[in-house]
């Protein structure tokens, strides 16, 4: 346990504070108490930059469950720590804004609880070595993400869109784990730098292929590419805050991170390659083309999102695909520094564009461009930051946008001049496809800024709108400002963090030495395609009207949504006919199919093993013992015949203290004990029980449905004796209760050790069977005490459902 | 004698298994009832019976039945009467809430979609 | 309890053990187990016993004060919440076995000392008895709701 463990779990401990103190004390709002939290971790962060940027990389290790190598290794190199700081540094910001967008009178409670274990989360993902630690904390964001879209759990498409969310995400995590142990099973380590280390192995063995689609579906699933965005928009439910946090900076970028990481590992194939570069590119175009049409402002945002992470995505795509066919050394450089440099553009200017979002939301009441617009000059404020931010997505100078978009698009053009075999024929599609949805883009940052701000003002909006208080303003003009800076000053990012982060992509130690720059002179062919781009996007907004008539094609039949909610309504259908086909609601049948199992099973097990015996080590027989056994029989014989229900008791009773005087003869006295004091206390149970049940303890049955129950019960009865016999004759190992009778003094300073057994060396037994015990007095008392309000006026349904 | 407790314990078991397959609730419970004497007693059997002294330390013997078998029974023995106590309850509950005892004339709550 | 045996088709039984007999024999027989119950229950690490048998004893006990007097009688005399001993057994016999983090040692690990009192003379301290007390107190805790919920619904 260090301080970087420390630092990653410290939003849980808070959480845990939070909670309890947000039961007592509400006069302030909850967010200023978490507000310290990522701002700490941040700090601390930024003590680390010195050390990695020198080439360090920083180890430290957890003992969590080392029997099954699933330890807490925290490893921070440039990658790991540019994620952290974007998760911690946006996630102060975000909290800071949530104070000014939720009001007191939401459950903020749940909020910051949600939102510190997801930083925990994230946190856990991007500084951790060990691949099934990773899973653990990959499945924990998507709980967490399911929680806060679900935050507003009255509507409707809030829950549709955070179970959307969870079963896409949920599903790809899972492959993703598939994925981690078969490189388990070829490299025979968890740790993500022992499996780089293991590379030989990984590009000989056939199991590599197998293992890169399972990681890949993780990694796609969660950072929305096609077709698994269809997650993300409807994920626009959650409170903006989450929307900006969640899923435009961070989370959705944990299968950048993903790609990113493994990249070293697999930039050999050629699956992995072509796989990441067709579909980043092929999302990023077709998302910005289905971005334009969209009326609500977080659906264009979310679709830009996706395009986005589409841009990345293809950028680690052609790094690793020049490292695949050895084609290029420069543009594996180039494609590697945009897409880390885009990754933290993105994060600041989406973040920004989404609390602007949250802002007009918050200010006018809707997020509809129909009803919004020409509120330039009610909110100045809103509208210069939304200017820089949207331009800079545009890749517009002299914004951040514009460095990373100019290298994206050099590195796409770069493409042409390398040669990759094969594919040289159409490797003109790579920058084609990549101008097109710049294109897209620039039409939809266009419209966003146009639709809210400029126009005729509709004076349809639900709220009378005016500018933010400057409480919801400074989290934005932040990030806006950021956009500026790192634009005017991009070298200022270069050394500390884009070089180690993309150093450890290309699992290089050689310095970068990376230069940003606005201007490269004419020859730059990414200023013409720039150029190019801003003329044919303007010219394509003006005659918008023109062209949108192309969407209407887009026939509902075939979209990925109708997919997933036909293939989630037939597989709920589907598997409601299977389990409709077995569970018939009679107890009785299910008896049957357990039991039936049970002979079938033994009756297999047997003709699989043979049977051996062995009657030769039989303790002697006693006279006392006869007579037990004899009533004993006796007992059960009248319990089987008798039609009266006291009978039947008192048989039971008298089979239960046979059993203790068994427990004596047997030199069991603690057992001979327990079972008096239970049988006494059982007894009393039945008796208070009977006055309320029924006098007749049996129903009249059909001759056929006993000889059933004849028959299964003579063959439980049956092979319960064969298991029992075979059982008792053959020993496969010796019984460690050797070790307890002759540790019972030494190690737990006790004489009884039947009783030392339970209290120390089997002590969990005795603590869970306390909880049963503890469960069922709990579960009666409920029982009691609980009673349905049968013929209520208000609740006639319910007494219908009762009564039944 | 293991040979007789394993055959008892069987019957036992077999009776426990027919009463739990009848209809009636109160022939159902006294089954579980019997099916844990049964088990018990296999598992007791399974530590060979009358071999050793009873397992309480004495420094004059060094033969001592085993004790783990005795304590797991110890365990068992205590959750089946939770669970006896428990369905005894629910019996008693459902008995008046439906108004009948027999498990045919119980069916779930039939779903609507 | 008694009117519930009443109902049930008792009465007989109850005209002819005269009440007074059996509150005075329950009144004895219930000191002589609840002081078995606790012999057993302290006993149990050495001998025979422990805090199964000790706990339903002690309920056992209190069953019998409830079939010889009527609730309200045994709910003065023992003024105890059953649903409150269960929660407390279940807090005795879950915190101690995580106590033992603090002294580094595994989950459950016992501590155990001898320390000599004047008049016993030497007397093991055992730190598994705090969590059989823990395993005492939800058994009987336990047990006796149980009965007592079932007995209080005459209705």
């Amino acid at each position: 346990m260090t301080l970087i463990h420390l630092a990653i779990l410290l939003p849980v401990i808070a959480a845990i504070g939070i909670g309890v103190l947000y039961r007592y004390y509400r006069r302030i709002h909850l967010g200023w108490f978490v507000l310290p939290v990522p701002l700490l971790i941040v700090i601390y962060l930024f003590t680390l930059i010195p050390r990695v940027m020198n080439g360090q990389v920083i180890y430290e290790t957890m003992q969590f469950m080392p029997r099954i190598g699933m330890n807490f290794d925290v490893y921070i190199d440039g990658l790991g720590l540019l994620f952290a700081i974007l998760i911690s540094g946006i996630g102060a910001l975000v909290v800071l804004y949530s104070i000014g967008y939720l009001s007191t009178k939401e459950n903020l409670g749940n909020f910051y609880v949600y939102l510190l274990m997801f930083m925990t989360a994230m946190l856990g993902i991007v500084l951790n070595d060990n691949v099934v630690m990773l899973y653990l904390f990959w499945e924990l964001t998507s709980i967490s993400s399911f929680l806060l879209i679900a935050f507003w759990n009255t509507r409707d498409r809030s829950l549709y869109g955070a179970l959307k969310s969870m079963i896409i995400t949920m599903f790809g995590g899972f492959l993703m784990l598939g994925g981690f142990i078969t490189l388990y099973l070829i490299t025979d380590t968890f740790s993500i730098r022992g499996m780089i280390d293991a590379l030989p192995m990984i590009q000989e063995s056939p199991l590599t292929p197998f293992a890169i689609v399972l990681i890949l579906f993780g990694a796609f699933t969660k950072s929305a590419q096609f077709p698994f965005y269809i997650w993300l928009p409807d994920a626009m439910e959650a409170p903006t805050p989450v929307s900006a946090y969640l899923h435009s900076a961070t989370m959705v970028k944990a299968g950048i991170y993903l790609v990113a990481r493994f990249t070293p590992l697999f930039a050999f194939s050629n699956l992995w390659v072509w796989t990441i570069l067709i579909v980043g590119l092929f999302t990023m175009t077709w998302a910005s083309f289905n971005a334009i049409r969209k009326d609500d402002l977080k659906a264009v945002l979310a679709f830009s999102t996706v395009s986005q992470l589409g841009l990345i995505m293809s950028l680690l795509g052609l790094g690793a695909l020049s490292l695949a066919t050895g084609a290029n050394d420069e543009l594996f450089t180039v494609a590697v520094v945009a897409a880390v440099f885009h990754t933290i553009n993105h994060a600041t200017f989406k973040g920004a564009l989404f609390m602007i979002t949250g802002i007009v939301d918050h200010e006018t009441g809707t997020r509809s461009m129909k009803r919004l617009g020409g509120l330039l000059t009610i909110m100045p404020i809103s509208f210069t930051m939304t200017v820089i931010t949207a331009l800079s997505m545009a890749g517009l100078p002299p914004f951040n946008g514009f460095l990373s978009k100019e290298l994206f698009l050099e590195a796409m053009i770069t493409v042409l001049n390398a040669d990759f075999g094969a594919m040289a024929s159409v490797d003109f599609l790579i920058p084609l496809v990549a101008i097109v949805g710049s294109i897209f883009t620039f039409i939809y940052s266009i419209l966003i800024i146009y639709g809210i701000f400029f126009g005729e003002r509709t004076h349809n909006t639900p709220k009378e709108p005016h500018e933010a208080p400057a409480l919801m303003l400074i989290s934005p003009a932040i990030l806006s400002l950021l956009v500026i800076v790192f634009g005017l000053f991009p070298n200022i990012l270069s050394a500390t963090i884009i070089d180690p982060a993309a150093m450890s992509i290309m699992a290089s130690d050689a310095p970068l030495g990376t230069h940003l720059a606005m201007w490269h002179g004419f020859a730059n062919p990414a200023l013409w395609a720039t150029i190019a781009i801003v003329i044919i996007g303007s010219v394509m907004f003006y005659f918008k009207d023109k062209w949108m008539f192309i969407y209407d094609y887009h026939k509902e039949a075939f979209t990925l949504n109708y997919l997933y909610d036909q293939g989630l309504m037939y597989s709920r259908i589907g598997s409601q006919k299977i389990t409709d086909g077995y569970m018939t609601g009679y107890i009785r049948n299910y008896l049957v199919y357990i039991f039936g199992f049970f002979i079938l099973m033994g009756l297999i097990t047997l003709m699989n093993t043979g049977l051996h015996m062995d009657f030769s080590n039989f303790a002697s027989v006693g006279i006392q013992e006869v007579i037990l056994s004899l009533i004993v029989l006796i007992a059960t014989a009248v319990i089987l015949i008798t039609r009266s229900r006291m009978v039947a008791i008192i048989m039971l009773g008298s089979i239960g203290f046979s059993m203790a005087l068994f427990f004596v003869f047997f030199r069991a006295p603690d057992l001979a004990l327990t079972q008096l004091a239970i049988e006494t206390v059982t007894t009393a149970l039945f008796l208070v029980c009977f006055y309320h049940l029924p006098k007749k303890s049996r129903h009249e049955e059909r001759m056929r449905f006993k000889f059933t129950n004849f028959i299964i019960s003579l063959g439980v009865g049956v092979l319960a004796i064969v298991i029992g016999l075979s059982a008792f004759s053959n020993r496969l190992f010796e019984p460690i209760s050797e070790f307890h009778i002759e540790n019972v003094y030494d190690l737990a300073a006790g004489g009884n050790m039947v009783n030392v057994i339970l209290v120390d060396f089997r002590g969990f037994d005795t603590l869970f069977e306390t909880f049963v015990f503890a469960i069922a007095g709990i579960g009666i008392y409920g029982l009691m005490k609980l009673k349905l309000k049968r013929k209520d006026e208000d609740n006639e349904e319910h007494a219908e459902e009762s009564r039944i | 004698m293991e040979l007789i407790t394993i055959i008892i314990s069987g019957i036992l078991i077999g009776s426990s298994v027919y009463l739990m397959l009848s209809k009636s609730l109160i022939r159902i419970i006294i089954g579980t009832a019997l099916l844990s004497h049964g088990v018990h007693l296999m598992l007791l059997t399974m530590g060979e019976l009358k071999r050793g002294n009873v397992p309480v330390l004495d420094p004059e013997v060094s033969n001592y039945t085993d004790p783990l078998p005795q304590a797991m029974i110890l365990t068992a023995i205590v959750i089946a009467f939770a669970l006896t106590a428990f369905i005894l309850v629910l019996a008693l509950r459902m008995y008046k809430e439906i108004g009948t005892d027999n498990v045919e004339e119980m069916k779930g709550v039939p779903h609507d979609d | 309890m008694k009117s519930t045996l009443k109902k049930a088709g008792y009465n007989k039984v109850q005209k002819q053990v005269h009440d007074v007999f059996l509150q005075f024999t329950a009144k004895v027989v219930f000191f002589i187990i609840i002081l078995f119950a606790f012999k057993l229950f302290f006993a149990g690490h050495y001998t025979p016993g422990g805090g199964f048998v000790g706990g339903l004893l002690a309920a056992a006990a209190i069953i019998l004060l409830l079939i010889a007097f009527d609730q309200k009688t045994v709910e003065k005399v023992i003024p105890i919440d059953f649903r409150l001993l269960i929660a407390v057994g279940l807090a005795f016999a879950a915190v101690l076995p995580t106590l033992s983090f603090f002294f580094g040692t595994p989950f459950f690990t016992h501590q155990h000392t001898y320390v000599n009192v004047p008049v016993f003379g030497e007397v093991a301290l055992h730190s598994a008895v705090i969590f059989d007390i823990g395993v005492f107190l939800t058994v009987a805790g336990s047990a006796l709701l149980m009965i007592k919920l079932i007995a209080e619904e005459d209705a």
